[in-house]
Formats: structure tokens, C-alpha cells, sequence
């Protein structure tokens, strides 16, 4: 058990490391020509005329007539429309392609396509929202939350609120897709084939056995590669079906961040009711998420933010409420945390802040409140496994030398304001309550070759995350072969058993577990001659009891949980921010390899202190204002802190040997203890993420 | 127009458009795809090769400023005894994740360490700070630098193995 842990050198890296490894841009396929997307200029419009310039000999122009199907794309609705028809909803909606073998000429092509729009009055506030424009609305309560309102001490009532973010995978957004004998292939950058393969069925209306979707090398997705390419490939698809030639769709960085999705930014309200003990006893909680133009997975996404917006605190009487809400925005969708980020930015300063008004110390008053074994969680589900956040804020403080730190809060360290905060988070691992057996039912298949060689077949992509190492060291161990007898290539749908699509955090532990009993069963039929296929599909723990309709019961099989503390150094006269210190630990079940999961929270953790300071994007009028690497600023070399990590041993059953979802939690966790660090440097409220130096420089002039 | 320039110790010579970006005429002329295209504006490091020695973003770089220039790739770069060091060092630290960014990164590197053999921590971000990574937060990235370092030098100071 002892060795999954230590480090193995990847396999993947020496390819990527020489340029060798071919990323979605690289590939060329014979006769292949190339395609450029036509978009809407207008944030909400009726398209009254569309004159195209002449379309050049060998070059096609599709739309959404050329959509053998439905017009639609499928996630969890198919109100996304392929290509826009009569209207368009938001800057940069998808109306056409121009496809060709010169990409010169297709630029120069789409640069004279002109468009007679009529405008109509598009909505871009989440303020007085009608309720034509809300996609998704839930509520629930736990307790009597009005009865204990009207019994507090006092109520402390904040509203927060985060921004965009901007995934920024280093690899731009691309798909080729091509129509032989009758079947279309796409190939590209994906976390999920089958969501891509499920959305060619849907728009084509032809039978499975006519699509193939295979994943290639992919730079980076944190979500951004979650529901979105399956747009991509809809584009490539129809052009190569309609051309029949293999057609190539790869955005450029421009086209990247203005037109795919990014995190929803948040509004989130707390009030809360305080008792004579100076103890919680009821929260009201309200989340509302702008999700753009079309609704995508915003529901889902709501959900988690749902789930966690109480935090890792044992609330008796709470109501929670949220809804997504239509705006004539680009869509916003997966990322990294899901909801999940702003939700913990949330709780983690409202606690702060009702601890400052009780004059308690925020780390104390929050440890009153923790979620432990047994306890009842905001959706009154049980707490299964133990919880050792206790130990892991002890741990942080003696890590951190946080109450002695804590004194400098304010003062000038090396003529910097200084200022030290903490955080408390979870992540609910996994698809939503029953989500893994109602929805994504997951199986996965190991092979033994006859020359001994092991496939694994999943549909789960390595996207730099690791499994690729990871699931291989799951079933060496297993199955007890050496690791060099393993093989895992990118998945092909033609190849590969649905696992399910990689997030949630849910791949090393479902995924993981379901690799590991298949390992098992394949040591004990070792003795078995020839060929072996051993399948495992999913099976619900019988523990969890979830009512999706009512929001009642086990949320998430288990959580995994995270105590951050951060360090900050702010320029007395500028305001700017320096992040120069964070400190996390976290209990992620088993780390399945040391480098891996350092590599997971590090790159998590800049994520979040990027979010939380320098990743400024908004929207003016519906166009996003940063659209590019100089405008939209994600942490360099020089911007972030030193990290110093931490991991306590909390075996998870049903997790491959031990292991809970590891890859979301450090983006959870880091932007509430930057946030909390700033507002104690400074010594006034931080409500919003970003936080930038000019409104600093304003709410301290307005403190004073 | 004609340009002749040398690449990864070759002698081209081509007829094209002078106004091309380098990174085009590496990628679609001559399918050096190590070289990558992660933005276009000289912003992230993917497409960074030697122009005479010099680290240059080849998307900023026209290929009719280049002629009689030598440019080597990580393609060219790949095949020298300091790369196996540098792979060897990335390898072992863990700095690869995605890997799209990491090519630059080698480059970057190589081009920090023959400037400063044995670079400080500092320096290392200093000379790798033109270079954009999402997924790994650098830390493991400068720790593969650092492990490079020691063996080139340990090596000797032209760095043989």
C-alpha cells in the first residue's frame, strides 16, 4: 500500500518536453483544409441579411442549414444552437464557418462577410432580474430558519461578489473532424469524448455507430475543455461532412478567450442570525451566477455552489437559494472548482467578517462551528467519514507560525503592509448525490494482451493531471505487474468503455476504484490463458441516500478537505499585492503519487491567487474587455508565492486505494486566505474578487 | 522572395512572402511543431527559438528580417548533450504537466543557463519570466532548472557529459 505514493517518472513527458508530442494544431491529415467561424458583432440582435463576399472555388460556406439534425448542441439541454439562425444572444455567437485550404483567404473572407443586424435591448446587469431570464432556480432549508431569525442577538448581513476567470490553457482550443465510409471521426483537445460523441449524435441524428471521437494530446483544460468542444467539433464536423474533406478548427488565442466559456461570476448574499453565545444560529444564503447567453451546464454548476456555500460549517437552521440568470454575455461554463470557488470566497470572509463583528478571532470562531463525523450537512446528509480538520488547522498554524505572524497584521514588514489569513475548505467528490449511478454510470475495462501487455480502457484523458501515471500505478499495484506491462494511449470511442468524463475530481477516485477491483480480479485470474477483458461498472455505496429533486441527503460520497493560510505584502503607496507565502494542508484521501499531486495543488493554488488578485476580466456591453495574454494577466514566474504543502493520510473505501478528489481543491481554497490576508493587512472589508489596488486605494480613503 | 537563412544547422533556402511570421514558416513549411502557437503576441514563450544564438518569440519575428540569420529549434536543439541534461532534469522534477508550455520552457532555460551557468533561484525566474505556465505553478519547473544547472556544471564548465 505504501509504495502508490512515491513518485515514478512520468511516461508522457519526454515527448513533450523534445516537442515531439502532437497537440490538436500539429496534426495535418491528408487533403485536409481549414475552417474560420463567422460571429455575431452583436450582443442581442435579429439577423435581418447576411451578404457574402464570393465564395472562392474549393472553398464552402456552412451554416446552420447545412445541421443534418437538430440545430442544437447537447449538454444538459440543447438550447445552444450549433449555428445561430434568425438571432444571435451574445458577441461572438457562432452564425457560420468559411472552410478552404488557404487560411489567409478565410481570413480575409470573414473580414468582408456583412451582416444586417437589427438590435434589440440586450441585459447585462444581474440586478432586477425578470423571471424570463432565470435558467435555473433552487431552494432548500434545513431547520427553522425564520423562527431562529427572529430569535438572534443580532444578524450581520454581507453581499460578495467574484469575477470572471479565464481558464487559459496554454493550448488554444482546436478539432479536425473527417467523413469517411459513411462515419464521422473527430479528433482534438477534450476532457470528455463522449459528451463530444454524444453531441455529433444529437445534431446529425444518425445512428452511435457513426461517430468516433479520439482525444489527442491536450495542453491544459480546467474545465474549459469540459462542455465547450463539443461546440468545435460540431463546426469541424458539419464542414467535413458537407466538404468531405478532413477539416481542421483550432482557434487562435483571441478567439479562445472571447468566445469560450469561463467561470460565472457570482453575487452571493449572506445573513446571519447570531444567539446569545455569540454562536451561528441560522443563515439565509442566496447565489446568483450570470451564465451568459445560453444556459450550458449553469445548473449544475449552481448546484455545487449550493452545496458548499455553507462551508465546512454545521449550520442547524439554513435556507439556501440561488439561480443562474441570462445575460447577453459569452456563456460561461466548467471550470476548475465549478461553482464551488466563488461559493467558498463566500462563506470563508462572511465568517471572518461576523467574527470581527463579534470581536472573536475569525480562526476560533469558525473551529466552533466545523463539520464533523456525523454531522448533519447543509442538505441534512450525513458526514460518513472522519473528519481531521481539527488536526489540519493545528498543523497549519505550528507550518505557518500563524499566531505569531498574526501580531505583524498591519504593520510594515521590508516597507510592505503585511497581513496573514486563513482559509477553511472542502470539495464534495465527485458527480452530485446519485449523479455517478443515475447519470454517468461508469465502466471501465482492463485487457490483458495476449503478449501480456495490460490496456487499460477508460474514457478519462490525461490533460496533464496525471493519470496517465497515476491509474497505471492503480492497476501495477493491483493487478501486481510491473508498470512497464501497462499501457494507457488517449482514449478513441471506437476503443474505450464510457467511463464517464474527466471532472468533478472524480477520475483517481471513481474511476481509480473501478481500475483497481478490475486489477484485482486480474491477479486472481492470472493462472487464465490467453486474452483477457475484465469490466467494472459503478456501483453506488450504500451508504448514500440523495433525493435530487428535493436536494435532501448525501450531496457527495465524500469530501475532501483543505486549511490554507496565506501571507501578503501590500505597497503602501500603490496597493499592489504580493502574495508571498502560502501554506496548505489537506486531507485528499491518499496521494497516488507525491509529484503528481504536488504538481495539482501548486498549479491549483496559482489558479486561485490569480483569481483573487491580478485576473481582471469584465464585460463592457457585451464584449469582454481582456481578450488576450497582455490584457488578461495570469500569474509568471516571478508572481507567485513560495508554497509549502502538507498532507494528512485519510483513506477514502471506495477510492483507489484510498484516494479523494485531488485536483479542484487547491483552486477552492486559495483566493478566501488572499482575501483574508489583504483585509487584515489593511484593517477594512474585502467583498470582491479581484481585488484590485485602485479599489483598495478607494475603500482606504474612504476607511479613513 | 528568396530568404536563406540556417536552420538547426541546415542551409535553406526558400521563396516566400517576407511578411510571414517565423512560427509559420517553422511550422507549416518545414513541420517543426515543437514550436508551438500559444498566442501570437510574444505574450507566452510556446514559440520560442534561437535567432542567432538569441531566445526569440518566433511569432513576432518576420521571416524576411531573418535572412542570413541562423536559427536552431528545440527540433535542433533536441539533439545536443545539453538537452539530455535538460530533459533529464525536467523529468526528474515532476516541471512537466500538460507539456504544451514546456518546450519554450527547455529553450528558455537553455538560454538562462549559457548566460549564467550557475543561476540562483531568483535568476532562474528572472530568465524564465518570459515564459507562461497554467498548470504547474513553476516551482517544479525552476527545480528542474536547478538540477540542469548542477549537472552542467558538475560536468565541467562546457558542459560535457
Amino acid at each position: 500500500m505504501n509504495t502508490i505514493q512515491k513518485n515514478v517518472l512520468r511516461e508522457d513527458a519526454p515527448d513533450k518536453i523534445s516537442g515531439s508530442s502532437r497537440y490538436i494544431q500539429d496534426i495535418a491529415l491528408e487533403n485536409m483544409i481549414y475552417a474560420k467561424t463567422i460571429r455575431s458583432s452583436q450582443a442581442k440582435a435579429k439577423i435581418e441579411k447576411i451578404e457574402l463576399p464570393e465564395v472562392p472555388p474549393g472553398y464552402s460556406y456552412i451554416d446552420f442549414h447545412d445541421v443534418p439534425g437538430v440545430n442544437g448542441v447537447s449538454m444538459i439541454n440543447d438550447r445552444y444552437p450549433v449555428f445561430a439562425e434568425d438571432s444571435v444572444n451574445y458577441i461572438g455567437e457562432p452564425i457560420a464557418l468559411i472552410a478552404g485550404p488557404d487560411r489567409e483567404v478565410l481570413r480575409d473572407f470573414v473580414s468582408k462577410v456583412k451582416i444586417t443586424y437589427s438590435p434589440q435591448e440586450p441585459v447585462f446587469s444581474l440586478d432586477k432580474v425578470s423571471d424570463d431570464r432565470i435558467f435555473n432556480q433552487y431552494s432548500f432549508t434545513k431547520g427553522d430558519p425564520a423562527e431562529a431569525f427572529t430569535k438572534a442577538k443580532s444578524i450581520i448581513e454581507y453581499t460578495y461578489r467574484t469575477g470572471y476567470q479565464e481558464h487559459m490553457y496554454l493550448e488554444p482550443q482546436g478539432m479536425i473532424a473527417e467523413y469517411t465510409d459513411n462515419r464521422i471521426t473527430v479528433y482534438g483537445s477534450m476532457q470528455c469524448p463522449y459528451y463530444v460523441k454524444t453531441a455529433l449524435q444529437h445534431a446529425f441524428a444518425w445512428p452511435e455507430d457513426r461517430f468516433r471521437v479520439v482525444q489527442t494530446t491536450t495542453g491544459g483544460a480546467f474545465g474549459g475543455k469540459e462542455e465547450f468542444p463539443s461546440i468545435i467539433a460540431l463546426h469541424a464536423a458539419v464542414a467535413a461532412y458537407k466538404t468531405g474533406k478532413p477539416v481542421s478548427l483550432v482557434y487562435n488565442r483571441r478567439e479562445d478567450v472571447e468566445d469560450t466559456t469561463k467561470r460565472h461570476p457570482s453575487i452571493i448574499t449572506y445573513k446571519t442570525g447570531i444567539d446569545e453565545n455569540n454562536r451561528i444560529a441560522a443563515m439565509d444564503i442566496h447565489v446568483t451566477l450570470d451564465a451568459g447567453a445560453y444556459e450550458g451546464l449553469s445548473g449544475v454548476v449552481l448546484q455545487r455552489a449550493l452545496f458548499a456555500a455553507a462551508g465546512t460549517y454545521e449550520i442547524t437552521n439554513l435556507r439556501i437559494s440561488g439561480k443562474s440568470v441570462q445575460t447577453n454575455t459569452v456563456p460561461t461554463g466548467a471550470f476548475r472548482g465549478f461553482g464551488a470557488p466563488q461559493a467558498f470566497f463566500g462563506i470563508e470572509m462572511h465568517m471572518q467578517h461576523c467574527a470581527k463583528a463579534l470581536g472573536e478571532e475569525p480562526l476560533d470562531f469558525k473551529r466552533k462551528h466545523l463539520l464533523t463525523k456525523g454531522s448533519s450537512t447543509a442538505t441534512e446528509g450525513k458526514i460518513h467519514h472522519p473528519v481531521v480538520m481539527p488536526e489540519m488547522i493545528e498543523g497549519v498554524k505550528i507550518l505557518s507560525d500563524y499566531e505569531r505572524k498574526k501580531k505583524n497584521c498591519g504593520k510594515r514588514v521590508d516597507g510592505q503592509i503585511y497581513g496573514i489569513g486563513c482559509s477553511l475548505f472542502f470539495h464534495g467528490c465527485g458527480f452530485t448525490g446519485s449523479g455517478e449511478r443515475d447519470k454517468i454510470k461508469a465502466k471501465v475495462r482492463l485487457r490483458r494482451r495476449e503478449d501480456h501487455q495490460i490496456e487499460i480502457l477508460i474514457a478519462n484523458v490525461e490533460m496533464g493531471q496525471g493519470p496517465q501515471t497515476t491509474l497505471k500505478k492503480v492497476v501495477s499495484q493491483a493487478a501486481q505487474v510491473p508498470l512497464t506491462r501497462i499501457v494507457f494511449n488517449n482514449p478513441d470511442t471506437d476503443k474505450v468503455p464510457d467511463s464517464g468524463p474527466t471532472v468533478a475530481s472524480r477520475t483517481a477516485m471513481v474511476v481509480g476504484y473501478l481500475l483497481q477491483c478490475a486489477g484485482e480480479e486480474l491477479f486472481s485470474r492470472r493462472e487464465e490463458k490467453g486474452e483477457l477483458i475484465i469490466e467494472k461498472q459503478y456501483v453506488q455505496p450504500d451508504f448514500i441516500v440523495w433525493d435530487q429533486d428535493t436536494f435532501k441527503g448525501d450531496a457527495y460520497p465524500t469530501y475532501s478537505w483543505g486549511v490554507n493560510v496565506a501571507e501578503v505584502g501590500i505597497d503602501p503607496v500603490t496597493m499592489e499585492i504580493s502574495v508571498d507565502k502560502i501554506y496548505g494542508i489537506y486531507d485528499i484521501g491518499k496521494a497516488l503519487d507525491k509529484d503528481i499531486v504536488r504538481g495539482q495543488m501548486e498549479g491549483g493554488i496559482a489558479q486561485g491567487v490569480g483569481w483573487a488578485t491580478i485576473e481582471v476580466m469584465e464585460q463592457q456591453k457585451g464584449a469582454i474587455a481582456q481578450s488576450s495574454m497582455t490584457d488578461y494577466i495570469i500569474p509568471t514566474v516571478q508572481d507567485l508565492p513560495e508554497i509549502i504543502l502538507d498532507f494528512i493520510d485519510n483513506p477514502y473505501e471506495f477510492g483507489a486505494y484510498g484516494a479523494k478528489g485531488a485536483g479542484e481543491i487547491p483552486l477552492v481554497g486559495a483566493p478566501p486566505a488572499v482575501a483574508s490576508a489583504v483585509e487584515n493587512a489593511l484593517g477594512f472589508r474585502i467583498h470582491k474578487i479581484p481585488i484590485k489596488p485602485e479599489e483598495l486605494l478607494e475603500a482606504q480613503q474612504n476607511d479613513d | 522572395m528568396t530568404i536563406k537563412f540556417s536552420l538547426n544547422g541546415k542551409e535553406i533556402s526558400i521563396d516566400t512572402d517576407p511578411g510571414r511570421r517565423l512560427l509559420d514558416v517553422l511550422r507549416d513549411d518545414f513541420h517543426l511543431t515543437g514550436v508551438k502557437e500559444g498566442c501570437g503576441e510574444g505574450e507566452c514563450g510556446a514559440c520560442s527559438v534561437f535567432l542567432n544564438g538569441k531566445l526569440v518569440p518566433s511569432c513576432l519575428v518576420l521571416v524576411g528580417s531573418i535572412s542570413g540569420g541562423k536559427i536552431q529549434t528545440i527540433e535542433g536543439f533536441r539533439n545536443t548533450e545539453r538537452y539530455a541534461v535538460l530533459s533529464q532534469a525536467f523529468h526528474e522534477a515532476g516541471a512537466v504537466q500538460c507539456g504544451f508550455c514546456t518546450p519554450g520552457f527547455v529553450m528558455a532555460a537553455e538560454a538562462l543557463l549559457r548566460e549564467n551557468p550557475d543561476p540562483d533561484e531568483k535568476e532562474i525566474r528572472r530568465g524564465i519570466s518570459g515564459n507562461l505556465c497554467r498548470c504547474t505553478g513553476y516551482a517544479m519547473i525552476v527545480e528542474g532548472i536547478q538540477k540542469a544547472a548542477a549537472v552542467l556544471n558538475r560536468e565541467g564548465d562546457n558542459g560535457r557529459i
